[in-house]
């Protein structure tokens, strides 16, 4: 029996720059759309069906003595190759447990640093979707942003470090993933917040996370304050941190721009999402670290695996933030956008709790990437 | 839809890569031409049966889905479709073959694909007779009227076409190259 590789260990693999040698079994529609990717990584799509009879034509893509990882969906069919690899000869072919399901699953938390009343930050990297989220705790109570669907995660995270989940927070109604806030927060027994313009369709209850309305975690004041950012959304909220910290949600990204188009709006928010990166938010401080609520890159990803970058550095390398003409810049952020993240319509109508599907029917929903930008 | 195949695999309740690999072993005891209903439950089986077809020859015709179940269509590719034997005389080509529809003409449009094949896609008013069933059932087509003989490609439909004139029919002709380049009205069967 070959040796299986946990998503863990893979993604450890990838945020330390290790090289990784993929091959993905699944269909090659499946890998175009998406796939593992990484500074050190390299990846060969050879779809299973195409190895029934035997593993001869990758024989001369690999080498037998590297390890080389076997991804598909969800485990069966590149664990079943692994093994014919085996007997082929190669030395150490792994599979990947659990598939691209369970990578697309893996949160990986990356301190970012300590706040200044006394706290820590993290961010949580879901590197198989390029979704990021937030820990903020501080004097034994905590508040998490944009907290995925795997809320257990934050729960276990929380009680090993002994605090309690006060404040969940997502910055805009989700169109990419289904969010764990409002349940995060019901278990935990604390509140949700969202922002009200993007709540007006919800079926729960809610606390409207509002300009002006700053929100304190932990005794000693670590300051949340909403910033009114709209342009993804028309409720995009942004959250300044400690005064360090500028969480953009969907409306900043390292290297692109948040997408006007997935509740259909592209048109009408355009001129938000034009004011909120040219006049808001040049309004704050240079030295906001700048943290998003998504990459797309492996390139994003900094070497201790996390995604940040400086305010002011932003405005001068991010393309999204280049475009002098407004028309120019129209044009970009409503013509040839990339596809629609998949099953988006019943993501966005789950967020706003009109739909409940399985829990198998979520993973379904939220495989692939999460195309929340437009690339200037 | 009501869809006949020649061989039924259940495949239901299969994780990938099961269902791909249990069909990949009853299609070498199907003949060719004829085709396989693959039942399953495993989502990615209709992307991947796609792919795998298309890979090996084999003709992925469809699927249709019937609550939790998923039942794909497989025609096993066949070799006298590719035979290049003795010609029925009398074509004629897509186009002239749309002229004669959009303007209603009474013709008659013999299908002699296989039945599964048939109901992903036919042009409308199309009887279906499969080049197998021909010799049995060919009463059921009047020798007097104009017979337009189509298939996929074009080959069956030549075979079909010189079975009918032997018996007799008058006014036969085939459809060259066949549904596969058909890029008028068709309709699936209910």
């Amino acid at each position: 029996m070959t040796q299986p590789i946990t998503s863990k260990e893979l993604a450890s693999k990838i945020v330390n720059d290790e090289k990784t040698l993929i091959l993905d079994v699944r269909n090659t529609d499946e890998f175009d759309n998406w796939k593992i990717e990484g500074g050190n990584v390299e990846v060969i799509n050879e779809p299973y069906f195409n190895l029934l009879d035997s593993v001869d034509p990758v024989m001369g893509k690999l080498d037998k003595n590297s390890e080389i990882i076997v991804v598909c969906a969800k485990g069966g069919s590149s664990d079943m190759i692994a093994d014919m690899m085996e007997e082929a000869g190669f030395r150490n072919a792994r599979n990947l447990e659990g598939g691209m399901k369970a990578w697309s699953e893996h949160l990986e938390p990356v301190k970012l640093g300590d706040l200044k009343g006394g706290g820590e930050l993290y961010q949580f990297v879901r590197i198989g979707k390029g979704c990021l989220s937030y820990f903020i705790e501080s004097n034994d109570e905590a508040a998490v942003v944009d907290a995925s669907r795997m809320i257990d995660v934050y729960e276990s995270f929380a009680k090993e470090r002994g605090v309690q989940i006060k404040y969940t927070f997502d910055t805009h109604l989700h169109a990419d993933h289904i969010s764990g806030g409002r349940m995060l927060a019901e278990k935990a027994g604390g509140t949700y917040y969202l922002p009200e313009k993007d709540a007006s369709d919800v079926t729960f209850d809610y606390a409207a996370l509002e300009e002006g309305n700053d929100i304190t975690v932990g005794n000693t004041a670590i300051r949340v304050q909403p910033l009114y950012s709209p342009g993804h959304t028309i409720g995009s909220t942004s959250l300044i941190i400690d005064d360090q910290y500028l969480l953009t949600g969907d409306i900043l990204f390292v290297r692109s721009i948040g997408r006007p188009d997935l509740a259909g709006k592209a048109e009408d928010w355009v001129d938000d999402l034009r004011n909120t990166l040219y006049n808001r938010y040049k309004e704050l401080s240079d030295d906001l670290i700048v943290l998003p609520a998504h990459y797309s890159f492996a390139e994003e990803l900094g070497k201790d695996g996390s995604v940040s970058a400086r305010l002011a550095d932003l405005y001068q390398q991010n393309a999204g933030l280049q475009v002098e003409n407004e028309k120019d810049f129209r044009k970009m952020v409503t013509e040839n956008l990339p596809p629609q993240p998949n099953a988006y319509e019943d993501i966005r109508k789950t967020n706003m709790g009109k739909i409940t599907p399985a829990v198998e029917d979520q993973k379904e929903m939220e495989t692939g990437p999460n195309r929340c930008a437009v690339e200037g | 839809m009501n869809i006949t195949a020649n061989e039924t695999l259940d495949a239901k309740g299969l994780a990938c890569p099961m269902p791909i690999v249990r069909t990949k072993k009853a299609m070498a005891d199907l003949d060719p031409g004829q085709v396989m209903e693959v039942q399953a439950t495993d989502k990615g089986s209709t992307a991947d049966l796609k792919a795998w077809a298309q890979g090996t020859g084999h003709q992925y015709l469809g699927t249709v889905e019937e609550g939790e179940v998923l039942k794909h269509y497989v025609r096993k590719a066949s070799n006298e479709e590719t035979k290049e034997e003795k010609k029925h005389e009398d074509v004629i080509d897509l186009e002239e073959l749309r002229s004669k529809v959009d303007s209603q003409e009474a013709i008659t449009i013999l299908d002699v694909r296989e039945p599964a094949e048939y109901a992903f896609g036919h042009i409308p008013g199309a009887i279906n007779i499969p080049l197998g069933e021909l010799e049995d059932r060919m009463v059921e087509i009047n020798q007097e009227n104009d017979v337009h003989v189509i298939c996929r490609t074009g080959n069956r439909s030549d075979l079909a076409s010189q079975k009918l004139t032997k018996k007799g029919y008058k006014k036969v002709r085939n459809v060259v190259p066949g549904m596969t380049k058909w890029d008028g009205p068709t309709e699936r069967s209910n």
